[in-house]
């Protein structure tokens, strides 16, 4: 597809959604919003991008394979599933800072573990359909 | 007691799964990892096992919600010996796995599901609370589809559809099961709901609710009349995986029957007498199936169902020896069971098929290798004084007591006709002259010497693990019969999981 107000317009969209999907990753401890609704607006950003500019240049973009995301998604959400228990706690205990950071809030576990999902649902969404996409333009 | 140790294995699997991951397509560095990692799970697993095994009941609360509110792990003799043997049976399948599994389906992710696999069989054991149970099943369904369509032959894609099919309706009953229960009850924790139950003024709903239960863990443990896809899906995916979908996977649905069956819906006269029919059902059709089969992995696909039958006839006749009798033969049926899809793969390895009738001549070939299959084999026919005996003699007597007659008749028929299509395998496949040397595909004789271990010794470590249930019966009767106090009798378990507080 080569239009170029798909083109122009992605160009402001795609940072606008990315920085969108972490205000939603941000705010989905209390209020609707969360590690996976984040990690599916990501990934139409980059979805919209290789819409306007061809697949290939979407992952020029992204640099990494997507796949790579998945282990280091469920990495950080698995450390931050584990770390209680070096405190003495259960597993999957929240621990919080006791002082809250601008901008972002509260952090605490529950955080990485939110942002661990974000990455696992970029990386399999991306991994899906950029095998799709270039089976199709194989062909 | 709270005990950060009970999902340890659970945690072990999850982390070698992700670290695998990451060593994408690396498959000698996932080999390293899926065997040490199973190493690791089975010491942890020991370690549990011998924690609980003095009538401790351990849990645990994720994310520090007291019971009932949060999800618990508990950790009590039956769970925990689940555990022991799953991680037993898992670390066989690990090792076989790294010879006897393809290239292309390692490239393609083979470890890192299988121990995702893993994890949610060691969850379902371990957990406390009945969605929780089902979360933990949907972890096992979802990766026995990837396992068994890796590789998308057009066979397995078939075996497959029938497989998720069934598997789909069963957690949709399971599901709604659980639906039903919570409405009644407020409640979906395991021990609140025992002391729910009985409260509940609608019976007549609890045992409809009990019934959805049924059917969901029935088709997934492959009980008459929902077993059929057991057969017709798993002669289709690698050995390894055929090992440990026979081994392990329709066990899962038997624990899940026991444990909701012993906790919360403590059987009535109508329901003993269903399961004991259902049991006697399944033993003959599962023995009948296995009759005509010349297919080596077919035949043991029926032989499954035939022996799930024997299980749920000591739920259904549901006194404590007979409940023994169930648990110690579950004990066995897992070590056996995978040892038997394990043999399959070596069979295929040696001569490229697994049809009786193309088969022969092992025993003058491989003498020594026959001679280690024959006590597998005589260990499932249950020859005294090899495991699979001792389970009988408790489900026989109760049988007769309770004057169970169709339900002893069926496990005389169901015995003997296992004895007499293992001794006809037997006669097929290692003592019949060997068949024309040009349709011999041997594999295993050009392979150096450390493959032909890593083939051989998952089935060395089942067998002697059989072996020792056989001759240390004893102690295994000691520890079902430990097991069978816990389910009959509740209290301590509910105890320990609300600390008392009511």
């Amino acid at each position: 597809m080569n239009s170029t107000i798909l083109q122009t317009a992605t160009r402001y969209l795609l940072p606008i959604l990315l920085l969108f999907s972490v205000f939603l990753l941000l705010r989905g401890h209390y209020y609707p919003g969360g590690g996976f609704v984040g990690g599916l607006v990501a990934s139409i950003a980059f979805v919209l991008h290789s819409f306007a500019f061809g697949t290939q240049n979407t992952m020029k973009l992204i640099q990494y394979k997507p796949l790579s995301l998945i282990p280091i998604g469920l990495g950080v959400a698995a450390v931050s599933m584990f770390l209680p228990t070096f405190f003495g706690y259960p597993v999957m205990t929240g621990l919080w800072l006791e002082e809250k950071i601008p901008v972002i809030g509260m952090i605490g576990t529950a955080l990485f573990f939110d942002l661990g999902v974000y990455f696992v649902v970029i990386g399999v969404v991306l991994t899906i359909l950029f095998t799709i996409a270039l089976n199709k333009e194989e062909e | 007691m709270i005990d950060n140790q009970i999902i340890a294995t659970v945690i072990v699997h999850l982390f070698i799964a992700i670290v695998q991951l990451m060593f994408w397509r690396k498959s000698t560095a996932q080999r390293f990892l899926s065997v040490g990692g199973s190493i690791l799970a089975l010491i942890l697993a020991f370690k549990l096992f011998f924690k609980v095994y003095d009538g401790e009941i351990l849990t645990m609360n994720a994310a520090n919600w007291k019971a009932p509110f949060g999800i618990v792990f508990v950790a009590d003799l039956f769970s925990s010996t689940l555990v022991l043997l799953t991680s037993i049976a898992g670390l066989a399948v690990s090792i076989f796995s790294c010879v006897g599994v393809g290239r292309q389906r390692i490239l393609y992710g083979y470890f890192p599901i299988f121990h995702f696999l893993m994890m949610g069989l060691n969850g379902a054991f371990l957990t406390g609370d009945i969605f929780n149970l089902y979360v933990w099943f949907e972890v096992i369904i979802i990766s026995s589809f990837v396992l068994m369509t890796l590789g998308g032959r057009k066979s397995q894609l078939e075996g497959a559809v029938k497989y998720m099919a069934m598997n789909i309706l069963a957690s949709t009953f399971f599901l709604t099961g659980i639906g039903i229960l919570y409405g009644i009850s407020g409640s979906l924790n395991m021990a609140d709901l025992a002391m729910r139950i009985p409260k509940i003024q609608n019976q007549a709903l609890v045992e409809i609710t009990a019934t959805f239960f049924l059917i969901g863990f029935g088709i997934k443990s492959a009980v008459f009349p929902l077993y059929f896809w057991l057969p017709s899906s798993y002669h289709t995916p690698p050995s390894a995986v055929a090992a440990t979908f026979g081994g392990l996977l329709t066990k899962v649905g038997i624990y899940a029957l026991f444990r909701v069956f012993s906790l919360l819906f403590i059987p009535n006269h109508f329901t003993k007498e269903l399961l004991v029919i259902l049991a006697v059902l399944t033993v003959l059709t599962g023995a009948f199936g296995a009759l005509i089969k010349t297919n080596i992995r077919r035949l043991f696909s029926y032989l499954i169902v035939c022996h799930i039958g024997f299980m749920i006839g000591g739920l259904g006749l549901y006194s404590k020896w007979a409940l023994l009798g169930a648990i110690f033969y579950l004990i066995h049926d897992i070590m056996v069971k995978t040892n038997l899809f394990l043999m399959a793969g070596v069979i295929r390895q040696l001569r490229g098929t697994m049809d009786m009738n193309k088969l022969g001549g092992l025993y003058a070939q491989y003498p020594k290798i026959s001679l280690l299959f024959a006590i597998v084999l005589f260990s499932l026919v249950g020859i005294p004084p090899l495991s699979g005996f001792w389970p009988k003699i408790y489900l026989f007597k109760d049988a007769f007591q309770l004057e169970k007659y169709a339900f002893a008749g069926a496990l005389i028929i169901g015995s003997f006709i296992t004895l007499y299509v293992i001794a006809k395998m037997w006669a097929q496949v290692f003592w019949k002259d060997a068949p024309q040397p040009e349709i011999i595909e041997d594999k295993f004789a050009k392979m150096i010497g450390y493959r032909k271990t890593m083939l051989l010794l998952p089935v060395i470590i089942l067998a002697s693990a059989s072996l020792y249930i056989g001759f240390n019966a004893e102690a295994i009767i000691h520890l079902a019969d430990r097991i069978a106090t816990q389910l009959l009798d509740t209290s301590p378990y509910i105890n320990a999981v609300l600390g008392g507080q009511n």
